[in-house]
């Protein structure tokens, strides 16, 4: 286990179920935890669960003032955020032909546009004090594409860039910023898969199984550490070679 | 008395780039004698905006190359 005591970590979408194991991944590392998400139920739950060092950061990423307010809180409230892992994101599926503006706008604002928002707010006072890990959670299908979410793959890919770009240019201010690419994880969303569907994804997962939170959680974990100082503008695939990239 | 808009100047440039404060003169270059890089340069004149609370834009910020100059661009946007 990675140790991050002393770090203070905000986690988007931490009450869906890979951000949720991210949160508790970092939490158990020793780090104090803001956990941003749209359900505040499940935050409250998560926190009380986790006990101290948390705290509750309820956001709709899809407006632009309530992701600046999110940046401010979080900076202020936890004293300056160290870990920032943008995990929030949403999907609307559908064939490109008739895919609806609403249907792209809607995700590349959550998935893309408030990355860069939230990132542009914390990365600067990271700099500062010379010290910072991004992670972006972005998707093998980011990389791969899949039938049906082109608005999703082009968020998930413009993560990879932008994690990039931005790794070249803070990296003299010891701020890395990385992507950890799942693949399949088992979640509410691979739950709602028919058995044929589930039949026809294992078989092309080399490994013959789904991965878990926990999986994706523990590359995050490494990525936020001390240990990974000199990984920077890196994407780690957790797909069970899924991809081989 | 408050401080010169040259001290506050000089007070940022000391605190962001860590030189001595003896070295912090109107003459010197931020990149050539302070040893600042592009990304400290982008991150003074951020500082300046806030602590004078103008707004410095990026053509401006171009020609703000020497301590000299980022306090005589300050002073004119103030007066």
């Amino acid at each position: 286990m990675f140790d991050l005591e002393g770090r203070k970590a905000l986690v988007t979408g931490a009450s869906g179920g890979i951000g949720e194991a991210i949160a508790r991944m970092l939490h158990k590392g020793g780090a104090t935890v803001g956990l941003h998400g749209t359900r505040r139920e499940k935050l409250d739950a998560l926190a009380e669960d986790l006990g101290e060092r948390t705290l509750v950061l309820p956001a709709d990423l899809s407006e632009r003032p309530a992701v600046d307010r999110l940046a401010e809180t979080a900076e202020s409230e936890l004293g300056g955020v160290d870990l920032l892992v943008n995990n929030a994101g949403v999907t609307r599926d559908g064939l490109f032909v008739r895919m609806e503006d609403a249907a792209w706008d809607a995700v590349l604002e959550v998935d893309l546009t408030s990355v860069f928002r939230l990132t542009r707010a914390l990365a600067h006072p990271m700099m500062r004090r010379r010290f910072g890990r991004i992670v972006n959670i972005s998707s093998i299908v980011g990389v791969t594409g899949n039938p049906g979410q082109a608005n999703y793959c082009a968020a998930k890919a413009g993560l990879i860039g932008f994690s990039k770009s931005l790794a070249q240019e803070i990296a003299t201010r010891n701020v890395t910023v990385n992507c950890v690419a799942p693949g399949f994880i088992e979640s509410a969303m691979t739950d709602k898969l028919n058995e044929k569907q589930r039949g026809r994804i294992m078989g092309a997962i080399p490994m013959g199984r789904m991965g878990t939170g926990d999986e994706v959680a523990s590359a995050v974990a490494y990525l936020a550490s001390r240990e990974a100082g000199y990984v920077t503008g890196q994407t780690i695939h957790v797909n069970g070679g899924m991809a081989m990239i | 008395m408050s401080e010169s808009i040259a001290d506050r100047v000089k007070k940022i440039v000391v605190e962001h780039l860590g030189v001595d404060a003896d070295k912090v003169v109107e003459s010197a270059s931020f990149i050539d004698d302070l040893g600042a890089d592009s990304l400290d340069t982008v991150e003074l004149v951020m500082a300046f905006e806030e602590e004078f609370g103008v707004e410095i834009p990026d053509d401006a910020a171009d020609t703000i190359l020497t301590v000299g100059d980022a306090i005589k661009y300050i002073e004119k946007q103030q007066a």
